[in-house]
C-alpha cells in the first residue's frame, strides 16, 4: 500500500532569459512613481500628496504623457469584439445576464440573439415568454461583445452569425487566466482530432464535440471523450506554467502528451515537460 | 512578542516571525496566508464581482462583504459551536470598515468584494494578522488600493510597551491596543482598545504600534514584489518607461 501524495507545484518561468530591469520598474500599493504631476493618470495610478503612486502591483508604463501601472492580476475587462464564452445567470424581461468572469455581468438582449432555424427577427410578446427555451439560468453560451459601458464598464454582448455562437452543448469548461489567451482573429478552433475549442478572451476555454448550434449531436463516443479530456488537461498543463494559449501551441500540447496516458497528464513532472517543450517548439515555429 | 519573551528580558518591542505567501487558494479571485508567530491566518477574495442582492447594491462604489471564522481547531480548546457567533461577525465589520477607507471602491459601481478570513491557527493577535492577510489577499487580485493597510497590536506591562503579544500575553490584564495603519501616509484606519490604558502611555503606545505597522510593511512588500516580479514575467507583462 503505497500512499500518493502529490507536491504542489511551484510555477516557474518558462521564458528563458528575464529582463534585468523588471525589478526596478515594478510597483506595489503606494509605491510612489514620479513626482512630476505633469502626467495624466491613467489604469492603476493615484494622486499621492505631492506625487503619482501606484494603487496596484504591476509594471509601469509610460507612454509620452500618460503613466499607467500594468496589474499583474485582474478581472477581464472586454473590449468590443472580443468573442466570450460565458454561463447565463439570470433572465431578465428582455434580456438574459451572462457571467464571463468580468466586474459585473454581461447583458445580451432578446433583441440581438437568433431564434432556432437560423431566424433573426423582430422578437413579439410571445418570444419574450419564451426566452427560457431558449437560454435557461445555467446554460453556457458564446457570443461577441458588442459594447462595453462608459461609466460601469458593463459588457453586452450579442450573436452576430448563427454558425458559431449560441448555446454550447455538452463538453468541459475550464476557467483561464484572461491574460493568457493570445489576441487572434479566430477563437473558434475545430480541431483534427474531432473536438472543438473555444478559447474565450474572457479566459473562459471551452473544450468539445464538433457542433452546429441548435442541432443536436449523436452521443459522445469513448475515444472522443478521452479526446476532450486530454485536450483539457494539456490546457491545464500549459497554464500551470503560464504559457500563453493558442489554437496551434495546444495541438503541439496534445502530440507531446500522447506518449502518457491521460490521467498522468496530471502529474507535475508531465505537466512541466508538456508546458516546456509546447513552449519551445512554439519559439522554433515563429523563429 | 518574539517567543513569549516579555519585557523582563529586554527586547520588548521584537516582533514575531513573519512569513507569508500569496496566490495560495487557486480558485479564489486574490488569496494569501500570513503567519506571525504561531497564529496563522488564510483569506480569499472573490471580486469585485456582480451584486447579487438588490438591496445592498449600491450604484456609485463597490461594496465590501467580508467574513470572519476562526476554524474549530484553530485555538486550545477545540470550537463546538460552528454557527457563527457575535464575535466573528463584529471582527467582520470591523475589518469591512477597515478597508472601505482602503480600496477605491469608486472604480467599481454595483459591484461586491467578498473577503473570507479563515483564522487557521490562533496564538494572539489574530485581528490584526487577518488585516495584514487581507492586505496581502487584495493585492493579489489586483483590486486598487490607496496603500497597504498593516495592523499591530501592543500592550503595556511595566510601563515598557511590548509589540505583537501572543495569547498568553493577551491574557495578562493589560491594555490591549490594536492599530490598522497606511503606513506610507501614516494615516490610522482602525483603533480597537481592550480593558483600559492609562493616559500617559497613550503617546508611546501609539508612536511604537506605528513604527510596528512600518516595519510589517517591509516584510509584506518584500513579498509581493517577488511574486509581482515572477507573475510580470511569467505573463509577458513588460514595462515601458
Amino acid at each position: 500500500y503505497q500512499r500518493r501524495v502529490r507536491a504542489p507545484h511551484k510555477r516557474t518561468r518558462v521564458i528563458a532569459s528575464q529582463d534585468e530591469d523588471l525589478e526596478k520598474h515594478i510597483v506595489t500599493p503606494g509605491d510612489v512613481i514620479t513626482q512630476n504631476l505633469d502626467f495624466m493618470k491613467s489604469h492603476g495610478t493615484m494622486l499621492g500628496n505631492d506625487n503619482i503612486s501606484s494603487t496596484v502591483a504591476g509594471a509601469i508604463h509610460k507612454v509620452d504623457k500618460l503613466v499607467s501601472v500594468r496589474s499583474v492580476s485582474s478581472r477581464y475587462r472586454g473590449e468590443v469584439g472580443d468573442i466570450v464564452v460565458g454561463r447565463v445567470t439570470e433572465v431578465q424581461q428582455k434580456k438574459w445576464k451572462v457571467d464571463c468572469g468580468s466586474r459585473l455581468d454581461c447583458q445580451l438582449q432578446l433583441s440581438s440573439v437568433y431564434l432556432p432555424g437560423n431566424v433573426l427577427r423582430r422578437k413579439n410578446l410571445n418570444d419574450e415568454l419564451m426566452m427560457r427555451e431558449y437560454f435557461a439560468e445555467g446554460d453556457l453560451i458564446c457570443a461577441e461583445v458588442s459594447e462595453v459601458g462608459n461609466l460601469d464598464g458593463m459588457l453586452k454582448i450579442h450573436m452576430r452569425t448563427h454558425e458559431k455562437y449560441g448555446k454550447l452543448p455538452e463538453g468541459v469548461l475550464i476557467k483561464v487566466p484572461s491574460v493568457l489567451i493570445k489576441r487572434s482573429k479566430l477563437h473558434f478552433h475545430r480541431l483534427p482530432c474531432n473536438a472543438t475549442v473555444i478559447l474565450g478572451s474572457n479566459g473562459f476555454v471551452w473544450v468539445g464535440p464538433h457542433f452546429v448550434p441548435d442541432q443536436p449531436i449523436e452521443v459522445v463516443s469513448m475515444t472522443l471523450r478521452e479526446t476532450i479530456a486530454r485536450l483539457v488537461n494539456v490546457i491545464k498543463a500549459l497554464v500551470a506554467y503560464g504559457v500563453q494559449l493558442f489554437d496551434t501551441i495546444i495541438l503541439t500540447g496534445y502530440d507531446i502528451s500522447l506518449k502518457y496516458k491521460v490521467k498522468e497528464l496530471l502529474k507535475s513532472e508531465v505537466m512541466e515537460h508538456i508546458a516546456q517543450e509546447s513552449y519551445e517548439h512554439s519559439q522554433h515555429q515563429t523563429l | 512578542v518574539s517567543s513569549g519573551i516579555n519585557a523582563e528580558y529586554g527586547r520588548p518591542q521584537e516582533m514575531r516571525k513573519l512569513k507569508c505567501e500569496l496566490g495560495i487558494s487557486e480558485g479564489a479571485d486574490g488569496s494569501a496566508l500570513v503567519e506571525q508567530g504561531y497564529t496563522k491566518v488564510l483569506v480569499s477574495v472573490f471580486g469585485p464581482h456582480e451584486c447579487a442582492n438588490r438591496n445592498t447594491r449600491n450604484h456609485e462604489r463597490a461594496i465590501i462583504s467580508c467574513s470572519y471564522n476562526l476554524a474549530s481547531f484553530g485555538s486550545a480548546i477545540r470550537k463546538k459551536k460552528m454557527n457563527t457567533d457575535k464575535k466573528s461577525t463584529e471582527v467582520g465589520v470591523m475589518i469591512q470598515n477597515t478597508f472601505e477607507a482602503a480600496v477605491m471602491l469608486e472604480k467599481f459601481p454595483k459591484s461586491q468584494i467578498d473577503i473570507y478570513v479563515q483564522v487557521l491557527q490562533g496564538d494572539g493577535g489574530e485581528r490584526c494578522v487577518a488585516i495584514n492577510a487581507t492586505t496581502l489577499a487584495l493585492i493579489n487580485a489586483g483590486i486598487p488600493m490607496k496603500d497597504y493597510v498593516c495592523a499591530c497590536a501592543a500592550t503595556v506591562y511595566q510601563d515598557s510597551v511590548l509589540l505583537d503579544i501572543n495569547n498568553l500575553e493577551e491574557s495578562s490584564r493589560g491594555p490591549l491596543f490594536m492599530l490598522a495603519v497606511m503606513p506610507r501616509t501614516d494615516s490610522i484606519v482602525q483603533l480597537q482598545l481592550d480593558h483600559r490604558l492609562h493616559n500617559d502611555h497613550l503617546d508611546k503606545v501609539v508612536k511604537e504600534t506605528i513604527q510596528g505597522c512600518r516595519d510589517i510593511q517591509v516584510l509584506l512588500d518584500r513579498q509581493v514584489k517577488e511574486w509581482t516580479v515572477e507573475a510580470a514575467a511569467a505573463y509577458e507583462i513588460k514595462p515601458r518607461v
